[in-house]
């Protein structure tokens, strides 16, 4: 099976060659599972729910359970966050994740842990959300590889933009995983052309100038410029930082491909335990269900 | 200044642009406006014109005599940055990015400071310009270096004290990224030393490197002869990139670096990067980093609110591993002792920053380490941390090795 790169996904790999059983074999690489979820989007018509949990917050027994709730909930993709003690395109509320998982004493291979035994019940595509620095810190080989055998389908380094180092995107690009991509407000026509064109399984389009965090209210601008991006790109199109509400999801769901959901959860999570951020997470799944981007 | 000559933001395999996408753009517009600034002699003409007319500068190279004889090493001689405007060398830097802010039409400044000597400068710069200054700072530092809140605030910035992480200057550099994340548009960071993503690295070591042009052409004068020493302390290192670039191609110039290795090295609390750290990504750039096994950047630890950060600039890592500069440490007692022996002995209140590189002349010239003539950048004065190291009490003085001046802080 191919990786599936750019402009693949809409012809991508028919369901049945990822027939369960053959997927959790040893060696054999998770290709293609997140270009696999979004065709299947796209057949049914509705919009995607991509769930973030930052790994080991508040702890590791809760991301184990939120991980398979959410699989049940009928998550498409979940970014899997590596806690990270920097992180600079956070907001407050995963910040306290990240420094609360850290506190507990969360390890990358704590995150890879939990990962493998969400594979024993689901094949959820998962992707890696980290800074650079523990991917570099651990060596991007090695790094990789724990997250293939682990059971990951894809990576999302948020301080790794198109460009900042040939080398290091060169190895993530040739790895099994999927290097997903994202692409700002601040972006210019030719380069989000640039970056759609680059990213692996789908793209990341942030809502928003800032850092991550819930927020009441989405821009205004959000769906066109959404709209414009997920027409330049050949993959599909995932919006993410700040869809907070049902609402939220199914202004973005009619517009993009798919809306990522991470602070709100985070904050449900504490409000609610597991239980409440599920509860959440059906809230949303139910909203993108109503929506299919036009 | 002078022009600066294009660049890749590479230091050998160090510095990069590691940032959240949003900021791409952004950093586009700071390397071109940069490139054609540095190249337009107008502007170089306005910066030289500040430098004199505002900044007070030349500053002069000092031959420290009495602390000769007391370290037994000379000739020593002190570049005076403690003379400048508000007190230290971060001046040299704020004052042309506050100009290039201006050229790139940005009417809001953001920065972030750990002893509070770039929020000041930066401050400074902005009241000159009339531009909206915000200032980042470690409540740990607010506390610390609280006279340098209350003179920001003076010159009508806005101090915003950060209580994430380490609540020190590394926590307060996130949120200033996070700031400029979010107001990028209408928002120009000036970074305060030479770290952070390119072109910030380049551009503040050009602003800086007017030290270690006055330096070379004073000591030429003064000696006839270029210095076998050049010394300076290294947090992130701009005093030091500034002091060092202008002697960088003098190979018979021995470059020393001082880190803080606070209450030392393998403690756990020490902010020496080039001794005890290896590669890593913080905040934009590749560099030695204080971090542990999995990659999470390890808290730094010094006595000097300016140097405690578990990195360093890029090109502080390439100088190290090609051998060009060496880079040592010296611990908080050893700092503290100089703090309190420069005073009476000459006159001059360092900062606790620069007592390091002032104490390592000490300690190494003890061991008949140090190669003379020796020149150190006395990057700032040290009103800021008189309180602080009073607060200490006089122990490390007391119980070290009579190194404490005649006028040595009580």
């Amino acid at each position: 099976m191919e990786k599936q790169g750019r402009g693949q996904f809409r012809d991508g790999p028919a369901a049945e060659s990822l027939r369960f059983g053959r997927r959790f074999m040893m060696g054999d690489a998770p290709r293609g599972r997140i270009a696999e979820r979004f065709a299947r989007l796209a057949a049914e018509r509705r919009a995607g729910f991509i769930p973030y949990v930052t790994a080991g917050y508040p702890t590791l027994a809760h991301t184990r359970e939120l991980l398979a709730g959410l699989a049940e909930a009928g998550a498409d993709v979940i970014e899997l966050g590596i806690p990270f003690s920097d992180p600079m395109a956070d907001g407050p509320t995963i910040q306290r994740s990240s420094q609360g998982a850290l506190d507990q004493g969360t390890t990358v291979d704590d995150a890879f842990a939990v990962l493998a035994e969400l594979r024993e019940s689901s094949d959820v595509p998962v992707v890696i959300f980290s800074y650079l620095n523990p991917v570099h810190s651990r060596g991007v080989q090695t790094f990789i590889r724990r997250a293939v055998d682990a059971g990951a389908d894809g990576i999302l380094p948020t301080d790794l933009p198109l460009g900042a180092d040939p080398p290091l995107e060169a190895a993530l690009e040739a790895c099994p995983l999927d290097l997903v991509r994202l692409i700002a407000p601040t972006t210019s026509p030719a380069r989000v052309r640039e970056i759609a064109g680059a990213s692996q399984g789908f793209v990341y389009y942030i809502a928003r100038t800032g850092v991550t965090g819930a927020r009441a209210e989405l821009r205004g601008e959000l769906v066109r410029e959404a709209g414009a991006v997920r027409a330049a790109s050949p993959l599909p199109v995932a919006v993410g930082f700040g869809v907070s509400t049902a609402e939220h999801a199914r202004a973005v769901g009619a517009a993009a491909d798919a809306a990522v959901v991470g602070s709100a959860l985070v904050d449900r999570l504490d409000d609610g335990g597991v239980a409440g951020a599920l509860e959440l997470a059906r809230e949303l799944r139910s909203a993108l269900n109503e929506v299919r981007p036009g | 200044m002078t022009p600066s000559t294009p660049h890749t933001g590479r230091f050998g395999p160090y510095g990069g642009r590691y940032v959240p996408e949003t900021l791409i753009p952004a950093l586009d517009e700071l390397a071109a406006a940069y490139a054609k600034a540095s190249g337009d002699s107008g502007f170089l003409a306005e910066v030289d014109r500040l430098a004199e007319d505002y900044v007070g500068r030349p500053t002069p190279l000092y031959r420290a005599r009495r602390f000769e004889a007391e370290a037994g090493v000379g000739p020593v001689y002190l570049k005076r940055e403690d003379l400048n405007h508000t007190g230290a060398h971060k001046i040299n830097n704020t004052v042309g990015q506050a100009l290039l802010a201006r050229r790139m039409g940005k009417p809001r400044i953001i920065a972030e400071t750990g002893a509070g000597q770039h929020g000041v400068a930066t401050a400074t710069a902005c009241a000159l310009f009339d531009l909206e200054c915000v200032v980042y700072m470690g409540t740990e530092d607010v506390e610390r270096q609280s006279l340098n809140v209350y003179r920001m605030e003076l010159l009508g910035a806005e101090v915003r004290p950060v209580d994430s992480g380490t609540r020190t200057l590394k926590d307060a550099t996130n949120e200033a990224l996070r700031d400029w994340v979010t107001n990028v548009a209408d928002t120009h960071y000036i970074i305060g030393s030479v770290v952070g993503p390119h072109p910030f690295p380049l551009i503040v070591r050009d602003f800086q490197a007017v030290i270690g042009r006055e330096a070379r052409r004073q000591i030429l004068e003064a000696e006839g002869r270029l210095p076998a020493s050049v010394v300076a302390c290294v947090g992130g290192g701009s005093n030091a990139m500034g002091m060092f670039h202008a002697f960088a191609g003098d190979e018979e110039v021995a470059l020393i670096g001082v880190e803080a290795a606070g209450e030392g090295l393998g403690s756990g609390r020490s902010s020496a990067p080039l001794n005890e750290g290896r590669p890593g990504v913080l905040h934009g750039s590749l560099s030695y980093l204080l971090q542990d096994a999995d990659g999470q950047v390890a808290p730094a630890h010094s006595v000097a609110a300016g140097l405690d950060y578990p990195g360093v600039g890029p090109e502080h890592s390439h100088l190290k591993d090609s051998g060009r500069a060496r880079y040592v440490s010296v611990r908080d007692g050893a700092a503290e002792r100089a703090f309190r022996a420069l005073p009476g002995l000459e006159g001059i209140i360092p900062a606790l920053e620069t007592a390091h590189a002032l104490a390592w002349v000490v300690e190494a010239g003890r061991r008949g380490e140090v190669e003379v003539p020796v020149a150190i950048c006395l990057s700032g004065r040290g009103d800021k941390d008189v309180v602080h190291v009073a607060g200490l009490g006089d122990g490390e003085a007391g119980s070290g090795d009579g190194e404490a001046g005649p006028g040595a802080v009580p």
